[in-house]
């Protein structure tokens, strides 16, 4: 039996965090938190006789997004009014980008397992990316709807792919990469629980090998990558399971049920809308100063990839380490602020991607949301390079920190657990140890010297763990040497 | 005492500045001429009496610390198409019905700035679509020259408020006419100015790349005055230009000695009635005689103006009217579903030329008919915009009718959507080219119906050094100031 690919294309919508709307003075807000229709005015809310006026900082935004995309920015942009009638889009047209984007012809390298398991490098094709205006929400309840117009107007950008996808892996790998440039340029947060993100995939499949493109069906508003990967995967066995069985992939608009994990059909093309299109009179035609291009180009701040292949070879990371850290910009930014601190490159990230990870992951947190900064994990981690502390005494010393936000050195004080480094201390306990087990010394005398060994891990029992093992190393040697020249 | 409404802005100005009077009693006088007239004329869909007052006794007050200027007290009226602040505008529309903006027009705004007093809102065709303001869903203004007859439209409230003197000065909207046709209709003076001169913003949008505000008066020198003010880059108006123009009050002293009159062959058709062509040629000698050199040009794609029209104005208003759905603002039609609820909204509010004109839009805009529709109207609105290029490179201003007919009976072209169409013939293409234009009376039919002579001027341009708005208002002055047609009054 013939075995089938997908074909994917992806368009991401990504709210562009700007001080106000996109054709308005109102404030962007986190629309899932604000209370509803406070900031509103007469533009976003369609009174007669408003009009738009363009955000230059929309605009600038949208220029870094292309520019980190590799994209052409176009001098000649136009907006178009998009007509529908819906509740929540107050002007009964959108307006948005439809013959003339900001952005178009660039793409994205993103790394995905090859088929042997090595990470391969694949460069995915940006069709173009266009500014638009955000609708309001409409919340039902019971037999009413509610509308929000907070949302109405802030500044959309949407970014459409080449249909070069052609695993789920790699979709998410490209919506990962993408949110993560997106927070680098300082224009999302990438927060997809706030709806700043939302993702569009237009899937077919083909027997493999194929370069045919088959019918394609889109699947409309997934709010999260995980519920993209979860729709497309579904979509592809669906479509599978058509040509399996001789059927044919009918054209469709698709919804996702988070809850079932299934696709189902919104309306089919018979039914599409025509939305009328015609360039937006009230604003005309924006044409970009390449001045102006070369100056954001300039400005743009470093991005993943180039951080990461910094990491390497600035600081002698491994591939994996520096990508894990880069994934995220608080995350990238919590490891260099512990690096400006004075933190050793190769420990504060193993600290990073072990210690902190771990507890991020059982607690649900984000980096941002901890009570122990980059500085402060320096300062325990040197504790240890300090002698101050063994590894193990400091991982219980971060579970505190992590729980109450305290310092190192005040809790490794109130605990007592610092090392035993007083040499009289220890000194006693060598003693003991000589004087109550003669014949592991008389052994280790007579040339067994690998028992030194046990006589430090006896000193660390009778410890618990508390005595710097390289200064027991050293007090036993001496007083071995002592004993040698008295027989 | 003389009646006070019958002065013009500007004598009315300079009895204000004297002393001789105040505003209040200047409002007064109008609120006195208002309730006399009105009820014959029809001219208003809100009147704001006491406002007025209110405004009149701040404008006395600004004077009296020492304010000046032409429109400090000066009592407007506004066509109902402006957005104010807190007063209702409806457009003319049943779906606008007790809307009160949340914001104040920036044109209106820079009048109250300058100190005029508003004494309501006047009536005018459904948002501003029609050429009798018959499509009004509140009321049917007359023309105060024939109570029989029609103002013109879409501004007839803005005309025949000014011609039955219930305002001093009034402003208009013109989207292919809707200024001049009825200042010509109602014996007034009427500008529309070139596009981008005054802000759209709070103009409740019929057809956005052609509306532009405009002011109504007795005179030309008024005219120009209300300009002034109201003129001006906004930046909540992205199509309103950048531009230091001003000083059209006084270009009006210059005589017009070398300036080049064009008359467009295209605009002597058939169809126009003897009377006007004749006042219109009769004053176009007169503009000889003054000094102007008469030229004959050509405007080779006056013919497709109307169809052309007709394709980008009402694709845009398509999109501009689909606010209108009773769902923010305005009065709703619950129904079962949103889907019914606009249905029967906008199905039992909106009238049925709006109806018309939306439809019309929505069809030339559709996939698989946009391009045979709306793109080659934007084609040959280019070829349009440069007849009229090509013509000032040849000639300053242009002379022609502002309408084929003077005012007609209610009632006599309702039924006839292309007849009423035909009667913007003249008028249509200036928006189209983004220039501007201007009606001053130039004289009456047998009938006794006033005749109205356009003069156009070039829109924006780098290259030019002054404003087309200054060419056609010198042009028009000084054909007022040697002719006396303002002496004949409608008898009311």
């Amino acid at each position: 039996m013939a075995t089938y690919e997908p074909v994917i294309g992806l368009e991401v919508h990504a709210e562009l965090l700007t001080e106000s709307k996109m054709f308005c003075p109102c404030a962007v807000v986190d629309a899932t938190s604000a209370a509803p229709n406070q900031h509103i005015c007469p533009v976003c809310t369609a009174q007669p006789g408003a009009l738009p006026v363009i955000n230059r900082q929309a605009v600038e935004y949208a220029m870094m997004v292309g520019l980190a995309l590799n994209c052409q920015i176009n001098r000649f942009n136009q907006f178009s009014r998009k007509s529908y009638f819906y509740p929540d889009l107050p002007k009964g047209y959108q307006i948005t980008q439809y013959e003339h984007p900001i952005a178009s012809n660039g793409w994205l390298d993103i790394e995905v397992a090859g088929s042997d398991g090595q990470v391969i490098s694949k460069r995915i094709g940006i069709r173009r990316a266009h500014m638009e205006e955000d609708t309001g929400k409409s919340t039902h309840v019971g037999d009413a709807s509610l509308v929000d117009l907070n949302r109405a107007g802030v500044p959309l950008l949407e970014i459409v792919s080449e249909p070069d996808f052609r695993s789920v892996e790699e979709i998410e790998a490209y919506a990962r990469k993408l949110r993560s440039i997106l927070q680098y340029l300082g224009v999302n947060h990438g927060d997809m629980s706030k709806g700043v993100l939302r993702f569009e995939a237009n899937v077919s499949v083909r027997e493999a090998g194929s370069n045919v493109l088959n019918t394609r069906t889109e699947i409309k508003n997934l709010n999260s990558i995980r519920s993209m990967v979860r729709a497309s995967r579904f979509e592809i066995a669906r479509q599978t399971e058509v040509y399996e069985n001789g059927g044919e992939v009918k054209q469709q608009t698709l919804g996702f049920n988070e809850v079932t994990g299934e696709t189902r059909s919104q309306r089919s093309k018979e039914t599409a809308s025509d939305y009328r299109y015609f360039p937006e009179p009230d604003l005309p035609p924006l044409m970009i100063d390449p001045a102006w291009v070369d100056e954001l180009r300039a400005k743009l701040p470093e991005l993943p990839d180039a951080k990461r292949g910094r990491f390497v070879t600035a600081f002698g990371l491994s591939e994996d380490d520096a990508a894990v850290l880069v994934s995220d910009k608080a995350i990238a930014d919590y490891y260099e602020t512990g690096l400006k601190a004075k933190g050793d490159p190769q420990k504060l990230a193993n600290w990073i991607t072990i210690e902190l990870f771990r507890y991020l992951n059982e607690a649900n947190l984000e980096i941002t949301d901890l009570k122990v900064g980059p500085a402060q994990l320096v300062a325990l981690i040197n504790m240890v390079e300090d002698g101050q502390i063994n590894n193990n005494t400091a991982k219980d010393v971060l579970a505190i920190m992590l729980e109450d936000g305290r310092e190192a050195a005040p809790i490794v004080e109130e605990k007592g657990w610092g090392l035993i480094s007083d040499t009289s201390e220890l000194e006693a306990i060598i003693d003991n140890l000589i004087e109550g087990n003669p014949d592991p010394v008389h052994s280790y005398l007579g040339g067994k010297e690998g028992l030194l060994g046990w006589f430090i891990g006896q000193v660390m029992k009778e410890t618990k763990g508390q005595a710097d093992a390289a200064l027991v190393r050293d007090l036993f040697a001496k007083k071995f040497d002592t004993l040698r020249e008295q027989s | 005492m003389t009646d006070l409404t019958s002065l013009t802005i500007m004598q009315a100005g300079q009895k204000l500045a004297a002393a001789e009077m105040t505003s209040v009693e200047l409002t007064r006088a109008y609120l006195d001429r208002i309730e006399a007239v009105e009820p014959q004329v029809q001219a208003f869909i809100t009147i704001t009496a006491e406002q007025a007052l209110e405004q009149a006794q701040q404008a006395d007050e600004r004077r009296k610390k020492g304010e000046k200027g032409p429109l400090l007290g000066i009592p407007l009226a506004y066509k109902d198409v402006v957005t104010t602040l807190g007063v209702e505008t409806t457009c003319g529309s049943r779906i606008l019905e007790g809307y009160k903006p949340p914001y104040t027009a920036t044109a209106v705004r820079f009048l109250e700035e300058a100190g005029a007093v508003m004494l309501g809102k006047l009536n005018m065709d459904e948002f501003a679509m029609g050429s009798s303001t018959e499509n009004s869903g509140y009321k049917i203004t007359r023309n105060p020259w024939d109570l029989e007859r029609v103002p013109g439209g879409s501004s007839g409230g803005s005309a025949a408020a000014v011609a039955a003197r219930m305002a001093a000065g009034t402003l208009g909207s013109d989207t292919g006419g809707s200024i001049r046709q009825p200042a010509s209709l109602s014996g007034v003076v009427g500008l529309k100015p070139a596009y981008g001169r005054v802000s759209r913003y709070g103009l409740v949008a019929y057809s956005s790349s052609l509306d532009q505000i405009g002011p109504f008066a007795h005179t030309v020198e008024d005219v120009a005055l209300l300009l002034e003010v109201i003129a001006g880059h906004d930046p909540r108006d992205s199509t309103s230009m950048q531009t230091a123009d001003t000083g059209f009050a006084s270009s009006l002293k210059q005589d017009l000695k070398g300036l080049r009159v064009g008359v467009p062959r295209e605009f002597f058709i058939e169809g126009i009635e003897k009377d006007v062509e004749s006042a219109v040629r009769r004053a176009i000698e007169k503009l000889a005689e003054l000094g102007a050199a008469i030229i004959e040009i050509s405007l080779p794609h006056t013919q497709y103006a109307l169809p052309t029209y007709y394709l980008t104005a009402t694709a845009e208003c398509s999109a501009n009217l689909a606010r209108f759905d009773g769902i923010r603002y305005g009065p709703r039609e619950q129904a079962g579903n949103v889907l019914e609820t606009y249905r029967k909204t906008r199905g039992e509010m909106f009238g049925a030329e709006v109806k018309r004109r939306i439809m019309l839009g929505t069809y030339a805009l559709s996939a698989g008919y946009y391009d045979a529709y709306y793109l080659k109207a934007q084609k040959i609105r280019t070829l349009i915009k440069r007849d009229f290029d090509e013509a000032f490179r040849q000639v300053d201003v242009i002379a022609a009718p502002a309408s084929p007919t003077t005012a007609f009976k209610i009632g006599e072209k309702v039924d006839d959507p292309l007849q009423m169409y035909l009667n913007d013939i003249f008028t249509l293409s200036t928006n189209l080219a983004g220039i501007c234009g201007l009606s001053v009376p130039c004289g009456f039919d047998q009938a006794g119906l006033p005749i109205g002579m356009q003069l156009l001027g070039p829109g924006f341009s780098a290259d030019r050094p002054n404003a087309g708005e200054a060419l056609i208002l010198r042009a028009g002055h000084a054909y007022q100031h040697a002719t006396d047609w303002r002496e004949k009054t409608p008898a009311l």
